[in-house]
């Protein structure tokens, strides 16, 4: 009650400086808030890039290798049957053995044969058959090191120190001594890019993932694009204003806004169990994005109609054309632009959706790369999903690496979409 | 003949009639001194052969692809001898999958009983004369309807109206899309949940504490009976969905209301797209950063202060989920918070209120229902989010509200259920069908009633 007896300014005055202090407060608040949006998407590509870069190089072991016809039990080097049974796994050990001539016992044999990836022995295959004279020679190669050596030859001089693992002291005694005589070296992992799926880790490539993704978006494209531009003129053009007009609008906002699974369901019951489309391919997973990206694209074209200035139609028909030229000749190849951009953003959604994929039998371990629309598949987010699930630590940074490549993907698209936008976009006077 | 050699012949085909029905439209025009003497232009006139050559038999060819397996496989299973008729939908579809792989050779046709054989046999001519007969049937249906669109060429055809009527039939049945979608999506659930409801009391289901889906497939076996009751899944949904908005809710207003506001142009050019990428890193990506960052991250400090922290904590999953909602939510706010008019800003300014007291007391207020509009889609959008919660959050379904604890959601149990094999008469099957409902109805009432709010709050301002 002190109050009464300043005045009003004075009573204003008192309280500026609290008045002051609050809006200083509020400011902060705000400025935290963003600060704290911009750091989650810097911790985010931080945390993928600093674990997923070292996945693009690969642990390599030089050994001399000697391709004996007798350890591979084959006579004639012309034989594919008898090349497709020879033992080259048997002529690796052979070399680790002659290079680690102390080794007994039947574990520290069976550690010293993991140093190399199971993969080496179809590398040597390879080889022989491009050079039927290797045989019984022997020859200096570079072979692919097992995802336990990987990794811990990769984390050598860490600041965390070496990551172990699985690996007994005796085998990071061999990794050391193969380092010491320069026999160890990091080189570009082709693997990861030409490879598909598979359970070694230093073997398993984002090849056949990324062409399920590919696959899976042209169908995806080639019937959304088409039907979602249809819609959107009908509803724009010529839809009158009915009932029925309304339930379709009210439909597609809803559509868009359905959590994604919810398609997969769709997927599952009608695609699958109904019309009997064959599970785990390309043509299903397209059906579904489809549906799911259709609402995104309907959107997106019908703003991109609504820009073009009516003025574009009445002259149009004011020189006789019919409604379908007026549509066809004047209206979409001026919203093309727009509703290309839309397109592209559909894309970008549809090719980081993971979830509806999972329902429709998408997450198979598929090791051919698919070489069509109906070879079952994968695609890289589930791709990602997979391998996030695996056990080996090497799995890590491939997923962290396959995460690299898709969100460069949804870069490049999204990049792609905004320069479409400004290069092509008119501003109607 | 293949289906895309026949697709590839009917294109054939009406380009063939288009040329045909334009050559003839402007022959016809010739006597009477140059097509202005038509109706409508040539090209109508070809493009109507061409419609009348391609629409009817792409329609049976559709028709056919659709029901070509039922017919076929009623028709075998028809022909069997009694003994052989199956009892149940299980049996009939054994029954049609054995007759497949003697037909493709996978089975061998000597260990098979003879009747099977048979079948496999007559699979095989069925298979051919039926394409043989559709490829007959569609390929002369389109000569008739080239030959109808040539004949009836004359300079009085309104081929124009003709012409763009169907142009007009094409653009509705692809709008139309839209409301089969929703509808199949109906459907789809309902169907396969009636069913569920048919094995489990929609009672138990709605008001049941106890969820363990694990059928065995053998009666005698241990906890043959699973237990729908889908309260834990509901709770833990909206434990993650709460934390989520927790975060996301405050950062992302007070950030739109900053860049609303506050910010200079150049941050806000700078930190507006840059938030925006939040919101186009796919899911599974975060799904990713909460399992193998987050997670750890909070069991460690939750550890440091002497806490039990689950490493599937709903904590981890929540918090990485409400990161994602954060772009959402500032850039609905965003474009509520502009559409307050700038008049109600200068009014509360020129009184000698601070900026922050105009925002909290005159624009918060007004563009209030429109924020509660974005947060209602947001929530929706959380509920309805799979992957975050797929590799984060657990599959064990207790009932908690602790946030450390490990918690279920119902789209981890939708996906658990589905992926991998599935027995389409097990209830356990069917109850994800029953979860996706729930989901749809939820999302679709939020969103319903998100929509309107934000619709008459739009009107409120024009």
């Amino acid at each position: 009650m002190t109050n009464l007896n300043k005045s009003r300014a004075e009573q204003i005055q008192s309280s500026l400086a609290k008045r002051y202090r609050a809006e200083k407060r509020f400011q902060m608040y705000g400025y935290a808030a963003i600060a704290f949006g911009l750091l989650c998407v810097v911790i985010l590509f931080t945390d993928i890039v600093s674990k997923g870069y070292k996945a693009f190089g690969q642990t390599y072991i030089q050994l001399e290798v000697t391709y004996d016809a007798s350890t591979l039990g084959i006579t004639d080097v012309n034989d594919s049957q008898q090349l497709a049974l020879a033992d080259f796994h048997g002529i690796v050990k052979k070399a680790l053995k002659s290079r680690f001539t102390d080794v007994s016992g039947r574990k520290a044999k069976r550690d010293l044969y993991g140093l190399i990836s199971n993969g080496a022995g179809y590398t040597l295959r390879d080889r022989l058959v491009a050079n039927p004279e290797l045989l019984n020679q022997t020859e200096t190669l570079w072979l692919v090191a097992d995802d336990d050596i990987d990794t811990y030859y990769k984390s050598i001089g860490s600041d965390a120190g070496a990551f172990t693992g699985r690996m007994s002291e005796q085998r990071q005694g061999w990794v050391d001594q193969l380092v010491e005589s320069n026999d160890v070296e990091m080189r570009v992992n082709r693997n990861f890019f030409t490879q598909g799926d598979s359970r070694e880790p230093e073997l398993a490539g984002i090849r056949g993932a990324a062409m399920g993704s590919l696959f899976t978006l042209i169908i995806t494209l080639a019937l959304s694009f088409p039907i979602g531009v249809a819609a959107a003129v009908y509803l724009e053009e010529f839809a009158p204003c009915n009932r029925w007009t309304d339930l379709i609008e009210v439909n597609i906002n809803n559509l868009a806004a359905v959590p994604s699974i919810i398609f997969g369901l769709l997927g599952l019951a009608i695609f699958i169990n109904f019309f009997h489309v064959p599970r785990s391919v390309p043509v299903v997973g397209g059906l579904v994005l489809t549906l799911m990206t259709l609402p995104t694209i309907i959107i997106s074209s019908r703003a991109a109609i609504k820009a073009v200035p009516p003025s574009i139609r009445e002259a149009a028909i004011g020189v006789g054309a019919s409604p379908m030229q007026v549509v066809l000749h004047h209206v979409l190849p001026l919203a093309m632009p727009g509703m290309l951009t839309g397109a592209i953003i559909g894309m970008a959604q549809a090719l980081g959706e993971t979830a509806p994929l999972l329902m429709i039998g998408m997450v198979a371990f598929i090791v051919d790369v698919p070489g069509g629309f109906t070879d079952p598949a994968t695609v890289l987010p589930v791709q990602i999903f997979l391998w996030a699930d695996s056990p080996e630590r090497a799995f890590v940074e491939k997923t962290s690496a396959a995460i690299m490549v898709l969100l460069a993907f949804l870069i490049l698209m999204n990049t792609l979409a905004v320069i479409l936008r400004k290069r092509l976009e008119r501003r109607w006077l | 003949m293949q289906t895309a050699n026949l697709l590839i012949v009917l294109l054939i085909l009406s380009a063939v009639a288009y040329y045909m029905a334009r050559g003839r439209s402007v022959a016809q025009a010739q006597p009477l001194g140059g097509i202005r003497h038509l109706h409508s232009l040539p090209f109508f006139y070809g493009m109507r052969a061409a419609i009348w050559c391609a629409l009817p038999s792409l329609l049976l060819l559709a028709a056919w692809l659709l029901f070509d397996e039922p017919i076929i496989s009623s028709l075998l299973i028809g022909g069997l001898p009694e003994n052989l008729q199956p009892n149940s939908a299980a049996e009939h579809n054994l029954l049609l999958n054995s007759i497949e792989n003697i037909a493709s050779g996978a089975l061998s046709a000597e260990t098979s009983a003879p009747a099977l054989v048979a079948a496999a046999e007559s699979l095989r001519d069925l298979r051919s004369s039926g394409t043989n007969l559709v490829t007959a049937a569609v390929l002369s249906l389109s000569v008739l309807g080239m030959g109808w669109g040539w004949v009836k060429v004359s300079p009085i055809l309104r081929a124009r109206q003709q012409v763009e009527r169907v142009f007009r039939g094409i653009l509705l049945s692809c709008a139309c899309v839209a409301i089969f979608t929703t509808l199949g999506i109906l459907l789809s659930v309902l169907f396969e949940s009636f069913r569920f409801f048919q094995a489990v009391p929609a009672t138990e289901f709605l008001i049941g504490t106890e969820w363990s889906p694990q059928m065995a497939i053998r009666s005698d076996q241990v906890g043959s009976s699973g237990s729908f009751g889908a309260i834990p899944l509901f709770v833990g949904t909206l434990l993650i969905s709460f934390i989520a908005m927790v975060v996301a809710v405050p950062v992302g207003l007070m950030s739109a209301i900053y860049l609303a506001e506050y910010a200079s142009p150049r941050l806000r050019g700078i930190a507006k797209p840059t938030l925006e990428v939040l919101a186009g890193i796919p899911t599974v990506v975060y799904g990713f950063f909460a399992a193998l960052t987050v997670a750890p991250f909070i069991r460690q400090t939750g550890e440091g202060f002497g806490l039990q922290v689950s490493s599937e904590s709903a904590l981890a999953a929540g918090l990485v989920m409400g990161v994602m909602i954060i772009p959402f939510i500032s850039s609905l706010a965003d474009d509520v918070i502009n559409a307050v008019p700038q008049s109600l800003r200068d009014g509360s300014l020129g009184l000698g209120a601070t900026r922050s007291e105009t925002i909290k007391k005159v624009i918060f207020p007004a563009a209030l229902p429109g924020i509660v509009g974005g947060v209602l889609l947001a929530v929706s959008r959380a509920i309805g989010e799979t992957m975050i919660v797929v590799m984060a959050a657990g599959l064990a379904a207790k009932l908690t509200a602790n946030p450390l604890d490990t918690v279920t959601t119902v789209t981890v149990q939708i996906v658990t259920l589905l992926v991998g094999d599935q027995e389409f008469d097990s209830p356990k099957t069917l109850a994800a069908f029953a979860l996706g409902l729930m989901l749809f109805v939820v999302t679709l009432v939020l969103n319903f009633v998100a929509l309107r709010v934000v619709k008459k709050y739009r009107e409120q301002y024009d």
